[in-house]
């Protein structure tokens, strides 16, 4: 195995483009265990973590550039405001140490349906970063899961940032897993709201093949909230509403039975959380307080 | 409400205080600190996979990706082609003609010979200069299987036309089985159950099954064998028992016992997973075959192969009560799967058949257990020991039973608790203090945690103390508070007539002006604190207060195993026989040198203390510089506990089990009932211990023995799938084990009731918390959810219907 230690963005994308097998590691927290495990054999590793800008972040007007490196601790710690789901999915992610280590890029690279980030960023609304030696372009977050493991990076490309929408109302984020911390989610599911444009957007984790909106149910509830004038009223949403989007947030699963769980039960939460999570953020957007504690403390 | 149940008060005469103190200090009673545990938390400790030796090889071992299979061949020939690669072995390459090992019967092959029988079953070894070398050699073997028929479960073990797991048993149990797909079979009968269920105004019945549960133990195998000059091998190993390791290991090398010299290195943990043999022979055969040092390490994927785990059960369970609270009979039939090879399952029986009745009065019970063979991974020894699985079934049955008289569980409990006096099953009278309902007193009278303490730190949801925790799963919404209680009772020591004894040097000499004493053995240090303890021990009975403890190897005779909660009886009885007869030596040379000079040496009870040989009275005759001068004392001896016998295979009658061991917990759960997810709030215990040698590690065991207990209630399984007998979450990515924030508060109420047999009164600790865990932790969650839950762990989708 070659360990191609590139010094800065250009010769990364230099070595990607003459090795386009080669694997991008920068945290490895999980393309380490990968290897340590023999599942993975990569003929190139491509280390990213010389190249410092990856760990920077700018905070702009209409949304943060993330670099790909920088560490689920900072954004626990320093994006809690504009990024509040991605925030709180963070907290999710493994081990303080993990955290200390492992970035949105892997999350990205890996496009697990497992990854904690993805719901996040769907929900938020979200640009991927992509560059080559070809120059880079920005891929919309919706088109960028194309299958189980699999994304729209070209070969020779690498991830350089995430442009996430800066929170212009509550978010929150919630997690299944069969203990309270430190666990892979068993299904996950992402919820922001956007006042500024009157619109709710979800992300749902480990319950389909790829990370996915529940599109039905965001399309049936922004009819509904305005039809019913909610956005102007802020009053509470009335329950059958919140458990018809539930129930579409449900059916926008497909879901598979294995080891960490079954379909039926995936669906089941999924649409749960959605009910939950709708219940929070439209608390918050109301004025009421409904954050979340414990995770901060627990960095 | 029947007689003479004391059932709200603590019965008379009940100590909670330390009763025995030392008057040297550092002795038994004092929470001594571990020698290792600054190196433990520093992460400084040498572990058995931190070891090194120059010009060292790494070994591998290639495993079977089939569960049943005939091997058609084996091709080596590339393995062996590869740069690097200094040794490839397969059964074809045993030196003698002894090929399998084994704790009780010897049916497990050292490599697979023609076929394997469980998923992940070692089939050749290679040994490379380095790792990765090593296993991409392995990677090169070809091995061509062919597939056999699955044994999965009992009904397919029994099946007309099954396939035969082991073809020509002569172990000494087919004699009494009923196929030879069952392992053992141990049937308890006493009074009559049929007549006595007459009697009974509400009887239930129920099935359970118990998910099969991994040690998980900090530390995966590993161990260093170096050839030696004179043919011979030194084998540095994490174990539990080195001279059960050593009986298995040189018939296979073909050495005599002495030139295998095996010295315990570094153990993280061991909870039953270290009884059987994994890679002691294995890098033995490479060193000797190589003529270099091996080493091997397993990684923790390997390591879910590598040893055996608690067997999986099916159990049956019939009782019946009176109307006013009296239990009537008990029948039961408990289904052990013991996997591919025997271990330790035909005693893991023995335990479950005796302890199956639990800690009640029951003078009417049919009772039934039994051992398979399957294709399942093999299971054997793990903390509780069929005792566990049982504790699961009856105490859900003990709950059922008070809900059908409509009597509260505790009081129920209490009604029909044994007692000192009581009988077991097998006819065996209990015959030390059995304090059943004044435990669960104990824990019944403690204040319940303060509800919503989610919510204790103002307006916004503390996630932490939520179901969920940190996954943001809940606010509060679904959350259900559930208590559940359960009582369990566990055997002490090895059992069924085996001759559980342990063997202690102690030397006691003056070295630089000061009298110092040296204690070794051949006890395996896996966590439970028997370093402390020898030195409490020995400060105690020979009053000195420098104690140096030797590290545990073959050159000293055989301390048993670190298992069934016997090491602080077994050896700490071991010690201190030695040390009381290396007080007497010491004394008969004081009387030689000084009997002259003061009458007490002829007439006083004497003591040694604070370095110097006092009266009962306290007077001072001799610091022990001047007594000992040049001399040393030095003894080895052995000591055994009481004799046991071994069950009737008919009757099961028989004075099998040699002490016992009593904890109850209450369990506080809250359930998240629409998402299934659960966090316990609290697990209070109360444990009787006889006597605590060392108070800090006696509630670190209780603490530790709880948790694994929850650990199995709501998450810790190995997923086998039925179709293919593979493991599905071999990795602590998919097999859960709790997390501090899964840990709840433990508080530990600690009893010493003397037990007049034992040494200083004490009860073996480490497993009887392990027991009643689980099934108050499944109460609770029935208290809250209102489900019937037969099955552990709880996923999600039982809570949830999904």
């Amino acid at each position: 195995m070659d360990f191609l230690r590139p010094a800065c963005w250009e010769e990364a994308l230099a070595a990607k483009a003459e090795h386009p097998t080669a694997v991008p590691i920068a945290g490895g927290t999980d393309v380490m265990v990968e290897i340590n495990f023999d599942h993975r054999r990569p003929e190139y590793l491509l280390d990213l973590n010389r190249i410092g800008e990856l760990c920077e972040w700018e905070v702009g007007e209409e949304s943060v550039r993330l670099g790909a490196s920088v560490p689920y601790t900072q954004i626990m710690e320093h994006l809690r405001a504009e990024l509040p789901g991605l925030a709180l999915a963070s907290h999710t992610v493994a081990s303080p140490q993990i955290r200390n280590r492992g970035g949105v890029g892997g999350n990205l690279g890996t496009a697990s349906p497992a990854g904690d980030a993805h719901p996040a960023l769907l929900a938020a609304g979200a640009e991927v970063e992509v560059a080559s030696v070809r120059g880079s372009r920005l891929i919309p977050i919706d088109e960028f899961y194309t299958g189980v493991k699999r994304n729209a990076l070209a070969a020779d490309e690498l991830i350089r940032a995430v442009h996430i929408k800066k929170a212009d109302g509550p978010q929150q984020f919630s997690k299944v897993g069969t203990r309270n911390a430190m666990v892979i989610a068993v299904c996950a599911f992402g919820l922001a709201l956007h006042p500024e444009t009157r619109t709710v957007r979800t992300g749902i984790g480990s319950a389909a093949p790829t990370p996915v909106r529940a599109k039905a149910a965001e399309e049936f509830l922004n009819a509904a909230l305005e039809e019913g004038g909610f956005w102007d009223s802020k009053e509470i949403i009335t329950p059958s509403i919140a458990k018809q989007f539930a129930e579409l947030a449900s059916g926008g699963c497909s879901p598979i039975d294995d080891v960490r769980g079954t379909a039926s039960y995936r669906r089941h939460a999924v649409g749960i959380m959605a009910r939950r999570t709708l219940g929070w953020t439209w608390e918050a957007y109301r004025g009421n307080a409904h954050g979340t504690k414990g995770g901060a403390q627990c960095a | 409400m029947p007689q003479n149940t004391p059932v709200a008060t603590a019965p008379a005469g009940t100590p909670t205080s330390i009763s025995q103190g030392s008057r040297t200090k550092g002795g038994i009673g004092e929470s001594t600190l571990r020698p290792d545990g600054t190196l433990k938390v520093t992460g400084e400790f040498a572990y058995s996979s931190d070891m090194w030796h120059e010009d060292m090889l790494w070994g591998h071992t290639l495993r079977s990706t089939v569960a049943h299979a005939e091997i058609k061949s084996i091709d080596v020939s590339e393995a062996l082609a590869t740069p690097g690669v200094y040794a490839v072995l397969t059964y074809d390459d045993l030196p003698t003609e002894v090929k399998n090992y084994g704790l009780e019967i010897q049916d497990t092959p050292v490599l697979a010979h023609g076929k394997v029988r469980h998923h992940g079953e070692p089939v050749a070894l290679v040994a490379a200069d380095h790792p990765e070398t090593a296993r991409r050699a392995a990677a090169k073997i070809k091995i061509e299987y062919v597939e056999l028929p699955l044994i999965t479960d009992e009904a397919s073990a029994t099946a007309p036309d099954a396939v035969l797991v082991h073809e020509g048993r002569a172990d000494h149990h087919i004699g009494h089985v009923p196929h030879p797909n069952i392992l053992h079979r141990q049937p308890i009968v006493r009074g009559n159950a049929d007549e006595a269920a007459e009697r009974a105004d509400v009887i239930v019945k129920g099935d359970y099954t118990f998910g099969m549960q991994d040690q998980a133990f900090l530390g995966p195998e590993s161990g260093l064998a170096v050839p030696s000059e004179d043919g011979g091998v030194e084998l540095y190993v994490a174990t539990q028992w080195l001279h059960s390791d050593l009986r298995q290991i040189a018939p296979v090398l073909g050495l005599p016992e002495e030139k295998v010299r095996m010295t315990l290195s570094g153990v993280g943990g061991a909870f039953g997973g270290r009884e059987d043999l994994s890679m002691q022979i294995h890098a033995c055969l490479l060193a000797l075959r190589t003529g270099k040092p091996v080493k091997i390490v397993y990684n923790r994927f390997e390591s879910f192969f590598g040893h055996v785990h608690r067997h999986p059960a099916k159990l049956h369970y019939e009782h019946g009560a009176t109307r006013d609270g009296k239990l009537t009979h008990m029948k039961c039939r408990i289904v052990l799967d013991g996997g591919a090879y025997a271990s330790a399952s035909p005693a893991v029986v023995g335990n479950a058949a005796s302890l199956s009745v639990g800690p009640y009065v029951l003078d009417d019970v049919d009772i039934e257990a039994l051992a398979l063979y399957s294709n399942n991974p093999p299971c054997g020894a793990m903390r509780g020991f069929g005792a566990v699985q049982a504790c699961f079934a009856y105490e859900a049955q003990m709950d059922k039973l008070a809900a059908e008289l409509d009597m509260d569980p505790v009081e129920f409990r209490q009604l029909n608790a044994m007692e000192q006096g009581t009988l077991m099953p097998t006819g065996q009278p209990v015959d030390s203090p059995a304090p059943v309902a004044e435990l669960l007193r104990r824990v019944k009278a403690r204040p319940l945690p303060p509800e919503q303490q989610w919510l204790a730190a103002g307006e916004e949801a503390d996630v932490r103390a939520l179901p969920g925790g940190l996954s943001n799963t809940t606010h509060g919404e679904g959350v259900v508070r559930g208590v559940g209680y359960a009582v369990g009772i566990k055997n002490v020591g090895f059992s069924e007539g085996f001759d559980d004894y342990s063997t202690a040097r102690v030397r006691m000499e003056v070295v630089g002006g000061e009298p110092v004493v040296t204690v070794h053995t051949a006890m395996a240090e896996v966590g439970q604190g028997g370093v402390t303890v020898h030195a409490q021990i020995a400060r105690t009975e020979l009053g000195v207060a420098q104690v140096t403890i030797r590290p545990a190897d073959t050159q000293v005779g055989s301390a048993g195993s670190t298992s069934a909660s016997r090491q602080t009886y077994v050896t700490g009885g071991a010690v201190k026989h030695t040390c009381e007869n290396v007080r007497e030596k010491v004394l008969e040379i004081g009387r030689r040198r000084f009997g002259s000079y003061h009458p007490a040496w002829a007439t006083a009870e004497l003591r040694l203390e604070g370095g110097k040989v006092v009266t009962d009275g306290g007077e001072v005759l001799a610091d022990l510089v001047d007594v000992l001068e040049s001399e040393a004392v030095d003894l080895e001896l052995e000591w055994r506990h009481r004799p046991t016998e071994a069950f009737d295979l008919v009757t099961g009658q028989g004075n099998g089990h040699v002490q016992y061991s009593f904890a109850a917990h209450r369990a506080v759960v809250e359930v998240d009932t629409e998402l299934g997810l659960v966090k316990v709030i609290e697990l209070a215990v109360a444990q009787d211990v006889g006597k605590a040698l060392n108070p800090l590690s006696v509630v670190g065991q209780i603490q530790g023995g709880t948790t694994q207990g929850l650990g199995v209630a709501v998450m810790e399984e190995i997923i086998v799938d039925p179709k293919t007998a593979k493991v599905r979450n071999p990795s602590f990515t998919d097999y859960l084990i709790p997390t501090i924030l899964d840990t709840p508060t433990i508080p530990v109420d600690v009893l010493e009731l003397a037990d007049d047999h034992a040494p200083y009164g004490l009860r073996g600790v480490g497993e009887a918390p392990t027991l009643s865990s689980t099934p108050a932790v499944l109460a609770a969650i029935r208290n809250a959810t209102g489900l019937e839950l037969n099955r552990t762990p709880v996923r999600p989708e039982h809570l949830t219907g999904t």
